[in-house]
């Protein structure tokens, strides 16, 4: 008898299951979706542009509800890849297009946009590219900057430089002449390992040809000497002592001590960083201003070049829809974020550097105007190397440049550690 | 069994109700048990197991478990000098966890036994750093241990301006410098476990040790240090098994940097994990800790606390 009971009970129990199974999803076919988004936005003018462009796309779809959720930057590395093996990752989430990328397409955890955003993606020019996998866009960028030399005026003009250098050569002696006025040329945050990449990848941008670099990132073939080259131009720097004291330990952004702290406060002359550092500085100065000796001239020239004149390294914030995003509501989401109304803010309000053509007046900051111009005058934007690489390889990349930087390894080494950890996978 | 027999067979009109009462005491036992061991199992042992057979792909953490290496990832760790450089530090933080802090550790808890003027206060601040947590100790002390940060201006405003060091961009000084700041998070609970142990010495010990003209060397050795010795083996274990999972500290303040000079076992798990998305490996890594953290435990019970657990005895053997 009480198996019967039992049975029956189960019975009605898996119709109510299925019944409520079914009554959830009658309303989608009404189109009535929800989509939430994972952003890094959690300080700086997003904090507030976000949940507003959230807002105001709902109004204009009203049966698309937006639900975002700010995630705080160093947590996507870790929460991405669970949440995408996971039955219910975000719908729309945080992408620094490259070889993490190609990962999550392997896996088949993102959506093919190519249909949906085909009639304008040609609007935001060569920024589409870094998000694109074999010639299919997947994620879609907002946010595309280059990286270059920040740099302290006044403390140029003491040591009597004139003009920034525009070669390498130019900068090594410069840097002597820094350092001759008693100033620390250079300040650099090697504890994080990637700003001590942003040299030698740059330098493999100017040394290589673009179809070495391009192939490099999908074969892991390092044979070419300009890889090697690219170490001993970075072993030079290296070997002139341009950085700020026990700068292997040097966070890139948190604190004065930092290495965007020791430039925002005047304490060294430059830094080689990414379109956002003035945005890191403004945080790190007693006023809360960026500071106004601060200029940008893009990396120098090397001799021997092989590389397109002008070409750059650069990366940028873009947005890619889950596997389980509701389609088209997601890559219409995503479009929206690339429209004149909300590029025009991202310029304006300072939170990146917009990649639609036509709101470049929009940024109203002289240097980051000038970092704009270069992007859209560039002819060949490179991914930094750590994100246009799997992660595995891209990472080993950053580590064996760091022990570069420490004195632990060779130009060669280099190369055969990053070959090494590709033959690994 | 046949001795069983006669009584079963003697006894058998009582026998269902002694056997229902058993039966009944079992899924009593069973009841309050399972939740403890259905937690156990689905946040503990499902997880082990798990990790022993994630180790045995390559797998970046993203889609099916496809790429199987056999044992691959386990030679490639023993192999990897980086991974052995890490051992080597964990190796090194276990010797000077003993050798150093144990001394300091006891000696303070001895005079801080003494009657004392501010023996309370005195307590409180050893035992302070003790409740900060990991990751506000390192934020502190990476401020402090910057170049020109407030050690260094400590030092040239008393004199010592010789002594300035780059603490942590030092590559042959940066894992010392982490274990001052480890030693200086973890002294105050060794000497709160010390002054514990220091209450259960009976005074009576010490004024016959007195009547007998022991010296006060005399009594500390003889005396003291014997009865102290569960408590201090007890610290011992707790110091071992958390120089060899130490993370927390080394990750904030350091990344193991620079060039692995203040790596560990897990800064190198979580690098290789979270970090390089090789979550395969990284689980091999994650197993290998594991399985030196239990083979220690167990010798270290089998061989060193075993005594401590024969009641009565303890004392005695010290």
């Amino acid at each position: 008898m009480r198996k019967w009971k039992l049975l029956a009970l189960a019975a009605i129990a898996g119709a109510t299951a299925i019944a409520t199974a079914v009554g959830v999803a009658a309303p989608k076919q009404h189109k009535s979706v929800t989509l939430v988004w994972w952003h890094n936005q959690t300080v700086g003018p997003g904090v507030k542009l976000w949940p507003q462009v959230a807002a105001e796309f709902h109004k204009l779809h009203p049966d698309i509800t937006i639900k975002p959720v700010p995630l705080q930057n160093e947590q996507f590395s870790t929460r991405i890849p669970i949440a995408l093996q996971s039955s219910s990752p975000p719908d729309v989430f945080q992408n620094w297009g490259g070889g993490q990328l190609v990962d999550q397409v392997k896996a088949g955890k993102v959506a093919d946009l190519t249909k949906y955003v085909s009639s304008w993606i040609k609007s935001i020019g060569g920024s589409a590219a870094g998000w694109q996998v074999n010639g299919k866009q997947y994620a879609v960028p907002y946010n595309v900057g280059v990286v270059g030399f920040w740099y302290n005026k006044e403390l140029f003009a003491k040591a009597g430089i004139k003009s920034a250098p525009t070669s390498w050569p130019q900068l090594l002696a410069d840097v002597k002449k820094l350092k001759a006025a008693g100033i620390t040329p250079i300040s650099i945050g090697g504890r994080d390992r990637w700003p001590d990449a942003f040299y030698w990848d740059y330098l493999a941008v100017k040394l290589c040809s673009k179809s070495v670099i391009q192939q490099a990132a999908v074969t892991y073939d390092f044979k070419d000497p300009c890889w090697i080259k690219a170490g001993t131009y970075t072993q030079q720097l290296i070997d002139a002592k341009p950085f700020q004291d026990g700068f292997l330990a040097s966070p890139a952004q948190q604190g004065t001590t930092s290495s965007a702290g020791l430039i925002a406060n005047g304490k060294v002359a430059m830094e080689l960083q990414g379109h956002w550092d003035p945005g890191t500085m403004q945080g790190l100065t007693p006023d809360q201003k960026v500071p106004g000796f601060l200029g940008w001239f893009p990396f120098p020239n090397v001799p021997g070049s092989k590389a397109l004149p002008g070409s750059l390294l650069g990366g940028g914030d873009g947005y890619a829809c889950s596997w389980k995003a509701p389609q088209p509501a997601c890559a219409q989401f995503i479009s929206y974020l690339d429209s004149p109304t909300v590029q025009n803010r991202i310029g304006s309000t300072g939170l990146g550097l917009p990649v639609r053509k036509g709101t470049e007046n929009s940024v109203k900051d002289p240097n980051l105007r000038t970092v704009l111009k270069f992007r859209s005058s560039s002819p060949f934007v490179q991914l930094y190397l750590d994100i246009a690489f799997s992660q595995s390889i891209g990472q080993a990349l950053d580590a064996a440049i760091a022990d570069q930087f420490a004195g632990k390894a060779t130009p060669q080494q280099v190369v055969q550690k990053i070959t090494a950890a590709a033959k690994k996978k | 069994m046949t001795s069983y027999d006669g009584v079963t067979a003697a006894g058998r009109a009582r026998a269902r109700p002694a056997a229902l009462r058993l039966s009944r005491k079992g899924v009593e036992i069973g009841l309050f048990l399972a939740p403890a061991v259905a937690l156990y199992t689905l946040f503990l042992i499902v997880p082990v197991v798990e990790a022993v057979r994630y180790s045995f792909y390559a797998w970046n953490g993203l889609g099916k478990l496809t790429d199987f290496v056999g044992l691959g990832n386990y030679r490639e760790a023993f192999g990897s000098g980086d991974f052995r450089q890490a051992m080597e530090h964990n190796g090194i933080l276990v010797g000077l966890s003993l050798v150093l802090q144990l001394p300091l550790a006891l000696g303070v808890a001895l005079l801080l036994n003494r009657p004392l003027r501010g023996r309370s206060l005195l307590r409180l601040i050893f035992f302070a750093p003790y409740v900060l947590s990991e990751a506000i100790t390192a934020v502190i002390f990476l401020q402090i241990l910057q170049p020109d940060g407030v050690l260094d201006s400590f030092l040239r405003s008393i004199g010592l301006g010789g002594l300035v060091q780059l603490w942590l961009a030092d590559l042959g000084l940066v894992f010392y410098t982490l274990f001052v700041v480890i030693t200086w998070k973890y002294i105050g609970f060794a000497i709160i476990l010390f002054l514990a142990g220091l209450q259960g010495v009976p005074a009576e010990l010490h004024e016959a040790a007195a009547m007998d003209g022991a010296s006060s060397w005399a009594t500390l050795r003889y005396v003291t240090l014997p009865l102290l010795g569960p408590t201090i083996r007890i610290w011992a274990f707790l110091a071992i098994i958390g120089s060899i999972q130490l993370f927390d500290i080394v990750w904030i303040m350091t990344l193991g940097g620079p060039a692995g000079a203040s790596s560990t076992m897990a800064s190198y798990m979580i690098d290789q994990g979270t970090q390089r998305y090789r979550i395969g490996y990284a689980t091999a890594v994650a197993v290998i800790l594991f399985g030196i953290c239990f083979v220690v435990s167990i010798l270290y019970q089998f061989l060193v606390l075993r005594r401590d657990y024969r009641v009565g005895t303890s004392r005695m053997a010290g």
